[in-house]
């Protein structure tokens, strides 16, 4: 199985995300700039954090705008996984993969700090590794981490499981404490905390190492076990 | 100073306008003389930033040299954008601390937000990756208005900045007393990593090889910024916010990642960072170092403002831009890096081997300067230094105990005082974490970064007590630089060497100058005394308003190495039934202490006494202590003495609490401020060897479950509070006094 870091100008979560999954996982991945990326032959997208144009206009709204979103686009129609983490998150809302907007936080500043995550959904090909209802610790970082949606989107999300993780104690105001959701078809997760910084007890939890764990473990069933 | 025609040189010198630029009549008349002229307009400006305090360090130099300086470890001393220390396996830690306190006062969010720019400039311009942020604040008290719009807009402004950029943001302090008031002092620590063979020079050598300007392009901001850090700061310093510069941390960023990329193609001879004196002090700084001289044309140089005139664009200060000396004929294969990242870079002049710094622009020569008068033949000042009055005062005070009737109330209430109450209001802004390696984040004594793909960690930390200074510079200086190898040694790190943040008041002043020059000394010894060189820093000068200076603040930046991630200690206790060692006597030390401030709102006595020897003693066998695994937390003792150092060594959300017997002054051992202590808690099978070690640890007491704090003095219960309420008090007061929730 082979990765995809996709680095934007701004992007700056994008070498931790590219080692935790090829020095601590141990997987195939390559750290790619956005402009001449070709994403044909990689298994997986991973969407970094960081502040892509500086933010500049709304939180990945200039990111979402770019050729290798298109690319993505094609990518997680044929059902391929897609993880957009904080920054990531915020361009797969921006460039509709994912339902929804991320505010401001409610508290109006930036925060970093360890949160408690409740795993809503273990189904997904993101979180098999975990069990339904288990509190897990990410850590967050963000200043527009406040996920809104509508009503009838908040009911399909739920109706559908699409929300994979909420906060056990909402720290930027989301609605229904949301931290992470799927879409409809489960390949594509975008969430507010970060599981790449969450792979080393040293560092202070390693709770995110199972996130990419399935996502192997479940391709390899998808793909490899069948071939 | 925007002018519409070109002032002569002769009504620059009839009508004294070099005065308005900074120089004064002595230093137009070595101008004049240097030259064999009069200079232009353009070349006063230039000189006058050149010979700014801020960009000559005129009246500091004859103390800096007092500074230990070298060592074997030392690659890189002050001079250079930044200090470079060998850490071993071909790698070395760099580092710098630098002060944005004038344009903090006026503007507090771009002031902090750009000097966090500044200091990571000056680091990558090394070669290095910058890995960590670390910062010292100093505000008035908590309670006025005016601080509270401060305080807040400027950790917004180094959130806004450190985030964005992507270098996390570990350590600092905050400290807040009245003389702080007007002058607030905004000092930002950057830490990188390089390995030897990238280390980069900001030298232009090799004649006819190209200079070539990458980054923002040129406004009109911060012209003069130099001059106006090098002034006091007045009533109408408002007006002055133009001099405040702007900052663009995305632009940054991409900076930050084309000079790293570019500095792999041998095709580059040096890179600095345009700072303090933009492209003035870059280009001219290149030049001499390097013993060549520099040609520029100012057509070329990328500019974001109409009809900017050549005075404008050698002394704008405007952001996110880099000078490189690059190889002839190799331009090409640089400048498509920095396009790579949606980056300008432009060649706008080149190396000449006469050593003269020549700006031309429309076709006109504007400035010929010999190179060596900017820099190397800037004017030095031996200015006099007088002791002030209240020294002999203080010294003459007998040391007395305060009167404390209840100890409890008044623990609770230093634990709220806003220098000791948690700062966690401030760093959870703060992204601690980006780069996956901090392993110790904000909030413990020294901040623990890993180095990935080795068992080694840095410990990083700012410190500086200014009200021993204050009460005494000499002693003062020495436990700055103290403390903060205290802090480096109780993270279970060596320490390697420091980086000072000077921050003065007026030093014409000669008893301000009086201050400088002892704290100097008292640090020198220090740094002598406990192996820790300076490698690079900075200094402030005229930190004061309406003739009041701000308290002496030298701010110690110190990196130490952990040579084993397995060494790294935790400043809060572990497990219930670890025995509680105090290392060191506590004797009756309240001059400048918190105690003191609680009780009577002024500081005065003698500072807290220390002796080097001792203090060098006891941190190397702690070291050796925790190197050997004997030790499972270890904390300094501070300001609040060893009722608050026992407090914070529970506030760890671990839900232990400690039951602890001491015998004296009630008052003394709780509260004072006796130097070169620590709290360490050793498990019950290693007390033997870790008692080996540690010559001058005593046992007071015992790590509990029961969440309870219990401190009994002659036998008597005087202290006895659940850790959860005292936490909950000393976290909850800097909200409170913001008027936020917690």
């Amino acid at each position: 199985m082979k990765f995809a870091v996709v680095t934007f100008p701004g992007s700056n979560c994008d070498k931790d995300m590219y080692e935790a999954v090829k020095n601590i996982l141990k997987a195939d991945a390559d750290l790619l700039w956005y402009e001449h990326a070709n994403l044909e032959n990689y298994d997986a997208i991973l969407l970094p954090g960081g502040f892509s144009y500086g933010d500049y206009l709304r939180t990945g709204a200039i990111a979402a705008t770019s050729k290798v979103m298109q690319q993505v686009k094609q990518h997680a129609a044929q059902g391929k996984p897609v993880l957009g983490v904080c920054n990531g998150f915020q361009i797969l809302t921006e460039s509709g993969l994912l339902p929804g907007a991320l505010l401001r936080n409610k508290k109006l500043s930036f925060m970093c700090h360890q949160e408690t995550l409740t795993v809503e959904n273990s189904q997904t090909i993101f979180t098999t590794a975990y069990t339904k209802g288990e509190t897990i610790q990410l850590p967050i970082a963000h200043g527009e981490g406040n996920y809104y949606c509508d009503e009838i989107t908040l009911q399909e999300l739920t109706e559908n499981q699409q929300i994979v993780f909420t906060y056990q104690n909402n720290p930027n105001g989301s609605v229904a404490n949301i931290a992470g959701i799927v879409n409809k078809q489960g390949n594509v997760l975008g969430m507010m905390p970060h599981p790449e910084r969450a792979v080393e007890q040293l560092l202070g939890s390693a709770d995110g190492l199972r996130l990419f764990q399935s996502l192997i473990h479940n391709w390899r069933e998808t793909y490899v076990a069948n071939a | 100073m925007l002018q519409t025609h070109e002032i002569s040189p002769e009504e620059i010198e009839n009508d004294a306008l070099y005065r308005d630029m900074g120089l004064n009549d002595e230093e137009y008349q070595m101008v004049k003389t240097i030259l064999q002229r009069r200079p232009n307009y353009t070349e006063t400006g230039i000189f006058s930033v050149m010979w700014s305090e801020h960009c000559s360090y005129k009246s500091s130099k004859p103390l800096l040299k007092k500074f230990p300086t070298k060592a074997p470890h030392v690659l890189q001393g002050p001079g250079e954008g930044a200090g470079i220390i060998d850490i071993g396996d071909q790698q070395a830690v760099v580092f710098k601390v630098e002060s944005h306190n004038h344009p903090s006062a006026v503007e507090p969010y771009q002031g902090a937000a750009t000097g966090v720019g500044g200091i990571i400039r000056d680091v990558f311009s090394m070669g290095a990756r910058p890995i960590a942020l670390l910062n010292s604040l100093r505000f008035g008290p908590l309670t006025s208005e005016r601080t509270k719009y401060l305080f807040t807009g400027v950790v917004d402004g180094i959130a806004g900045y450190g985030n964005c950029v992507g270098v996390p943001t570990v350590g600092g302090e905050v400290q807040f007393d009245d003389c702080y008031q007007e002058n607030p002092l905004v000092n930002a620590m950057c830490v990188g990593l390089i390995d030897h063979e990238d280390i980069q020079k900001g030298v232009a050598t090799g004649i006819g090889n190209t200079v070539i300007y990458a980054g923002a392009p040129t406004g009109r901001d911060g012209i003069h910024g130099a001059t106006f850090a090098s002034d006091d700061l007045a009533e109408d310093s408002l007006k002055d916010r133009p001099a405040v510069q702007v900052g663009d941390p995305f632009m940054e960023k991409l900076l930050i990642e084309a000079c790293l990329e570019v500095i792999q193609s041998d095709a580059v001879v040096g890179m600095q960072d345009m700072g303090a004196a933009g492209l003035t002090s870059s280009a001219s700084e290149m030049a001499s170092k390097a013993g060549t001289g520099l040609e520029m044309d100012l057509d070329y140089v990328p500019q974001r403002e109409q009809n900017m005139s050549a005075y404008e664009l050698m002394l704008s200060e405007s952001q996110e831009r880099m000078l490189l000396v690059v190889k002839k004929g190799r331009e090409q294969e640089i400048i498509e890096v920095f396009q790579k990242y949606g980056l300008q870079a432009v060649a706008v002049g080149k190396v000449i081997k006469e050593k003269a710094f020549r700006i031309f622009q429309h076709a006109k020569l504007m400035a010929d300067i010999p190179v060596d008068a900017l820099a190397e033949e800037a004017p030095v000042y031996h200015l006099p230094a007088k002791e002030p009055t209240y020294f002999q005062t203080f010294q003459q005070m007998e040391a007395t105990v305060p009167t404390v009737s209840d100890h409890a109330q008044t623990l609770k209430q230093l634990l709220q005082q806003p220098t000791i109450a948690s700062k966690e209001w401030v760093y959870k802004q703060y992204d601690s974490m980006v780069q996956t390696n901090t392993v110790v984040a904000p909030g413990s004594d020294a901040a623990v970064v890993r180095i990935k793909g080795t068992d080694k960690a840095l410990a990083m930390t700012t410190d500086c007590n200014s009200r021993y200074i204050y009460l005494d510079p000499e002693t003062g200086g020495k436990i700055a630089v103290a403390e903060a190898a205290r802090n480096i040694v109780c993270s279970g790190a060596k320490p390697l060497g420091l980086t000072d943040g000077l921050n003065f008041g007026n030093p014409t002043n000669p008893e301000v100058f009086w201050q400088m020059e002892k704290s100097v000394e008292g640090m020198a010894a220090a740094c002598d005394e406990l192996a820790t060189p300076v490698v690079s820093g900075n200094v402030s000068l005229y930190n004061q308003s309406g003739g009041k200076a701000v308290f002496p603040t030298p701010v110690v930046g110190m990196v130490g190495l952990h040579a084993s991630l397995a060494h790294i200690t935790p400043s809060f206790f572990q497990h219930a039934g670890d025995a509680i060692y105090v290392i060191g006597e506590t004797d009756c030390a309240f001059g400048g202490s918190e105690l003191q401030l609680l009780l009577y709102g002024k500081y005065e006595g003698k500072a807290p006494y220390i002796d080097l020897q001792v203090e060098k003693k006891r941190q190397d066998q702690l070291l050796a202590a925790i190197q050997e695994g004997t030790v499972t937390s270890a904390h300094d003792v501070a300001e609040g003495g060893l009722a608050v150092a026992l407090a914070e060594s529970l506030f760890s959300n671990q839900k232990l609490g400690a039951t602890v017997e001491l015998n004296g002054d009630p008052t003394t051992m709780l509260f004072s401020e006796t130097q070169s202590r620590f709290i360490v808690t050793v498990q019950e099978e290693q007390k033997e060897s870790f008692e080996n070690v540690v010559e001058d640890a005593i046992e007071i007491g015992k790590v509990t479950s029961d969440e309870m704090l219990q401190i009994s003095i002659n036998g008597e219960k005087l202290v006895f509070e659940s850790v959860s309420l005292l936490q909950a008090q000393w976290k909850g007061a800097i909200p409170c006094m913001l008027k936020t929730e917690a």
